[in-house]
């Protein structure tokens, strides 16, 4: 609060209004503060507006503020970054309950929206892979082939396919960049990079084995959902 | 007299406006994804249950539940029904005295505000499964 207060006693020489201007000044000021280091809030359980606040559960239960201020931050949804907090060990969620689940493992990004206005979507199969199971997905939201699901984003903002999740309990549809966020140069770049490292098998000993089916060779088919 | 308002005025106004941006806190919101199972809940005599999957999933990854436990993805696909989570089924898999408290806690679960309707919960809803 220093700078808007120092403001005050400036003297502007030449300007008319001086002291509107100046008030004008503090009040941006104030407006575009500096953010603290962590102003996440979370309404506690009694508060929430589903609970009870009289039932013996919100005295019990866990409050959000208590489980997620440890975590790493973000904007939207539950103010965390899951897959952040994941990744780098704050929180070590169980994989499985009782039997592990066999499922296969596949870590390939996939490029989608390559015709559409927006930029091009990364999808990453590793992180996803970390929380889910192939099944939750495939096929009934999304057949493995390529460009054989037609993935729209009406669709989307209705609940289905990505909509499932994202909108729900993944990181909410508001954050259009975090999907969109490959430049469309690039993403044909990166494209062509994999065409010519399929040409000469030798070049790619690191990309994992993918069921030959699951690419096909033309990026074209893949458009926006029509 | 009417067009050189007192400076005070102003600074008045500008404070009025800081307090509202600061102190205009958000209207009680349940926490994201948070589900309310009530289709049959309340007919049966019980509060809505309030599931927070903010809680279970710092301890639990999605397929746990998802894959492993059968709990259909899509908000309203799962019809879940007290039987089956007595006997170890949904919910009743961790919910068992053991790895998490028992279904004699009715309380703790069944801890929603009468009325409410099923369906996720916690804003950022678009069309989708947080209007169910």
């Amino acid at each position: 609060m220093n700078r808007c207060t120092a403001i005050m006693f400036v003297r502007l020489p030449c300007v008319p209004f001086t002291r509107f201007a100046k008030c004008l000044l503090v009040l941006m000021l104030v407006v575009a503060r500096p953010s603290p280091a962590d102003e996440r809030i979370w309404a506690p359980i009694a508060k929430d507006g589903l609970r009870d606040p009289n039932g013996p559960a919100v005295k019990v239960l866990q409050q959000p503020a208590d489980a997620l201020t440890p975590l790493s931050p973000d904007t939207a949804g539950n103010q965390v970054r899951w897959v952040r907090a994941l990744k780098e060990g704050q929180i070590n969620p169980r994989a499985s309950l009782r039997q592990p689940l066999v499922s296969e493992k596949y870590d390939k990004d996939v490029l989608l929206n390559l015709n559409g206005g927006m930029p091009v979507v990364r999808f990453p199969h590793s992180i996803h892979n970390e929380w889910l199971d192939c099944s939750n997905c495939h096929d009934h939201l999304f057949k493995k082939q390529r460009g054989a699901s037609k993935i729209s984003m009406f669709l989307i903002l209705q609940g289905e396919q990505c909509g499932v999740c994202h909108g729900a309990v993944a990181f909410p549809l508001t954050e259009c960049a975090r999907c969109h966020s490959v430049k469309r140069t690039d993403a044909m770049a990166e494209l062509e990079r994999e065409e010519a490292a399929k040409a000469l098998p030798s070049a790619a000993p690191l990309s994992p084995p993918a069921p030959t089916n699951e690419r096909a060779p033309s990026p074209k088919k893949e458009g926006k959902g029509k | 007299m009417t067009r050189q308002r007192h400076p005070l005025v102003l600074v008045m106004a500008a404070i009025l406006l800081e307090m509202f941006v600061i102190f205009a806190a958000p209207p009680a919101l349940a926490e994201y994804a948070d589900v309310v199972l009530n289709r049959v809940a309340e007919a049966a005599g019980m509060r809505p249950v309030i599931f927070p999957h903010w809680f279970h999933r710092i301890r639990f990854r999605c397929k746990v539940c998802h894959a492993e436990l059968g709990f259909k993805m899509r908000a309203g696909a799962n019809q879940i029904k007290m039987t089956d989570i007595i006997d170890g089924r949904f919910c009743g898999a961790c919910h068992d005295g053991e790895t998490a408290w028992s279904v004699e806690n009715c309380d703790l679960c069944h801890s929603g505000k009468a009325g409410l309707p099923p369906g996720i919960f916690g804003g950022h809803e678009t069309l989708g499964p947080g209007r169910w």
